[in-house]
């Protein structure tokens, strides 16, 4: 199988690339008169998206997305926390999707005891995470931190400490004061960064923040970085694009965790993403059912659909001149794929052929009535995007 | 005592412009005008009300007004059934206790179902700051707001404004300290956009973890120390405070409290002379409010607030059905 006619992301000139066995064997000249080869049509060949961690296995969201893997939570009911679930998970969407599923580092996502996590990284789990919470103690933490370094697996850490967010649906703020909401101080990221950070120290394990989004967790990330610490983060477009004040109205669809931030810290990410600090952009999927969401603001579920939305709104980073486009593929899927260390993630000879073919200028809308996702509760709902994947190819097929 | 406050219909404009709104969700989203329109429409109530005779309109007679409370209330769900009733609606009153929402039933599909009953009105108080708003973009009717959460309380906002403007004359440039549990009020919310749009000066003083930073944002002076606040004030609103929060969590405890923050003779002599008290109730007596205040009529308004109370109501219900009714230039 040859794809021909494509442009690249480093503008390279490269007329082909072929793929055997699911595997890129070479990257170069035109290729005449062959039956297996594909006109890309001078669209945009990338890697496909690996999107690290989210909260639904949701195919068909992942499939409009140009998402080719996921590294899935183990928030799932029930928790992943043993390795027959686990094992379960990794198997779902084969062949034409791969899910990668995070071993839950305590049993039931508690905090309190040891999950199995050498048997639940035999049955495929490629990393472990604390899940929507972090754990509280101290000393369980640093105990699963040792463990995972033991095991040479990186820690997905949520960073808010739930001693200041307690019952808080929205940053402290304005806003969150207008609409009288129960809020905590956005400092309760930069006390969970920190605290976390010491202990992965300690215990020198790779420890990944999935999403950092205020200016003081970043410039711990940064300084961390200089320091030559083990440490990677992340982030997803809603606190790329959006402020505090999407909440307005008591909009549902903007409840996340954590919760939208203030314009200055929101400004200081997009900084973040093109200086380097941050890692990965991730959708953080989480598609929640409509009652789940048409709720009194507190007493709705948070999180969003973001799969169908994550390429899209990232390429606006392109647009706007803070990154190239070639680096959004590493925040893409690049350095998704060296965290969690798997054999894909960018477009070279021997890694697998899961690539993705991209009109970045086609115009479309936000809209549930498009997004084939299980729930479209995104927060960007009627907003113009442009970019859309055009073709899929999973293991040297054309699956899309 | 009282100040005539009539003849002004120069502050709003004629007709419908005057209040322009289906619902009213809150205090935030409307214009000084329409504030005006509403206290000046209550305060001819007031009149109505006092009449020693008959107290009966028949302006709202046929319709329907559901009062849908989700959260116990007692002078607010009395207070919106007398205005309706006196009004000559018909009013029934749904509790949360009765309602379908113990047995797992949606806000929205509560909301639907009341829809479905065809009122004329709906009145709701319910826990969840938004609530209202949810329900009033599923239902055809005008929406009340008689509390949601710790977001607004605009009718008790509307009837301590119409109470201070009957007993100071106007509210612009007044200096109105507001003390006690700011955070978790929905009242201290809809007071600081309504006195402020009217042209108030608000302090609020409390204990600085009840006392949020960011209010200063809206243009109001925050303290922690009770006598500063009140130095030179000429309105004093006193907040219950309640009691689960006295346990230690925001206060030590309701000797302590009172010790920072109750209102006694000697602090209200730091207030300007003849300074108006003020507290929506239910009162702590003892903790935040002592009774030599709170019962001295020529110092309290307490009572007269909720006499305004069903003032405002019904000029509330009556604005928001006019257009049902048809009303002369409102349809």
């Amino acid at each position: 199988m040859h794809i021909q006619n494509f442009k690249t992301l480093s503008g390279d000139n490269i007329d082909s690339i072929s793929c055997e066995n699911g595997i890129i064997t070479s990257i170069g000249q035109k290729i005449d008169n062959d039956a297996q080869s594909f006109d890309a049509k001078g669209l945009l060949l990338a890697p496909g998206i690996i999107d690290l961690g989210v909260f639904s296995t949701d195919k068909p969201a992942f499939k409009f997305g140009g998402i080719t893997r996921a590294i899935l939570m183990p928030d799932q009911k029930p928790v992943h926390d043993d390795p027959a679930t686990i094992k379960y998970a990794a198997s779902k969407g084969k062949p034409d999707f791969w899910v990668h599923p995070l071993a839950a580092a305590t049993k039931n996502l508690e905090g309190t005891h040891l999950a199995e996590i050498a048997l639940m990284k035999d049955a495929g789990a490629v990393g472990v995470a604390t899940g929507h919470d972090n754990i509280i103690a101290s000393e369980t933490m640093l105990r699963v931190m040792e463990y995972c370094a033991a095991l040479d697996m990186p820690l997905f850490v949520h960073s808010e400490d739930i001693g200041l967010t307690r019952n808080s649906v929205a940053t402290e703020g304005e806003t969150a004061t207008i609409l009288g909401l129960s809020n905590a101080p956005a400092l309760s990221e930069v006390m969970s960064i920190s605290s976390d950070m010491y202990l992965a120290e300690e215990a020198d394990v790779h420890i990944h923040y999935r999403q950092v989004t205020t200016a003081r967790g970043l410039d711990l990330i940064r300084e961390a970085k200089a320091r030559g610490l083990k440490v990677t983060c992340g982030i997803t477009p809603a606190h790329l694009f959006l402020s505090e004040t999407a909440i307005h109205g008591f909009r549902t669809f903007a409840r996340l965790s954590p919760p939208l931030r203030s314009e200055e810290d929101r400004l200081a990410c997009i900084a973040a993403v093109a200086d380097g600090t941050i890692d990965v952009i991730a959708s953080g999927h989480d598609p929640r059912a409509a009652e789940e969401k048409r709720l009194p603001f507190s007493e709705a579920t948070p999180g969003m659909a973001g799969a169908e939305t994550l390429l899209a709104l990232s390429l606006n980073l392109v647009r706007d001149g803070h990154i190239t486009i070639k680096r959004l593929f590493d925040l893409l899927a690049y350095n998704p794929a060296k965290i969690i260390g798997i054999n894909a993630g960018s477009i070279e000879v021997d890694k697998e052929a899961d690539l993705i073919l991209i009109d970045t200028d086609a115009p479309w809308q936000v809209d549930d009535m498009i997004m084939p996702g299980k729930a479209a509760n995104t927060p960007f709902d009627g907003l113009p995007v442009q970019g859309r994947v055009r073709h899929i190819m999973k293991g040297g097929k054309i699956i899309y | 005592m009282t100040k005539d406050i009539t003849s002004r219909n120069d502050r709003f404009p004629e007709g419908s412009a005057a209040f322009q709104h289906k619902h009213l969700l809150g205090i935030s989203g409307l214009q000084p005008w329409e504030i005006h329109y509403i206290l000046d429409q209550a305060d001819q109530w007031v009149t109505l009300n006092r009449s020693p005779a008959t107290k009966h309109d028949n302006s709202l007679s046929g319709l329907t007004i559901i009062n849908a409370f989700f959260e116990n209330s007692t002078r607010t769900l009395l207070s919106f059934e007398i205005a309706g009733k006196r009004l000559g609606a018909d009013v029934v009153n749904m509790h949360a206790a009765q309602s379908s929402l113990k047995k797992g039933e949606t806000l929205i599909d509560t909301a639907v179902t009341l829809n479905a009953m065809h009122a004329d009105a709906i009145v709701i108080r319910h826990g969840s700051s938004g609530a209202v708003q949810l329900i009033s973009d599923k239902v055809d009717c005008p929406v009340l707001n008689a509390g949601d959460g710790t977001n607004e309380h605009p009718t008790q906002a509307l009837l301590d404004a119409l109470t201070i403007m009957r007993r100071k004359g106007n509210i612009e440039g007044q200096i109105v300290t507001i003390c006690g549990d700011i955070l978790h009020s929905r009242v201290a919310r809809s007071n600081i956009y309504c006195l402020k749009l009217l042209g108030a000066e608000v302090r609020v003083v409390g204990p600085p973890a009840l006392v949020p930073k960011t209010l200063e944002s809206f243009g109001v002076q925050r303290f922690t120390n009770f006598e500063k606040a009140l130095d030179g004030c000429d309105v004093i609103m006193m907040l219950r405070l309640q009691n689960e929060r006295m346990q230690g969590d925001y206060i030590p405890s309701p000797r302590e409290y009172n010790f920072l923050y109750g209102l006694n003779e000697e602090r209200l002599a730091i207030a300007a002379d003849n300074a108006l008290v003020m507290h929506p109730g239910p009162m702590n007596r003892g903790v935040e409010i002592e009774s030599s205040i709170a019962d001295n009529l020529e110092i309290s308004a307490i009572t007269e607030q909720v006499e305004m109370g069903v003032a405002v109501r019904m000029a509330c219900l009556d604005i928001v059905t006019r257009k049902t009714r048809a009303v002369e230039g409102w349809a």
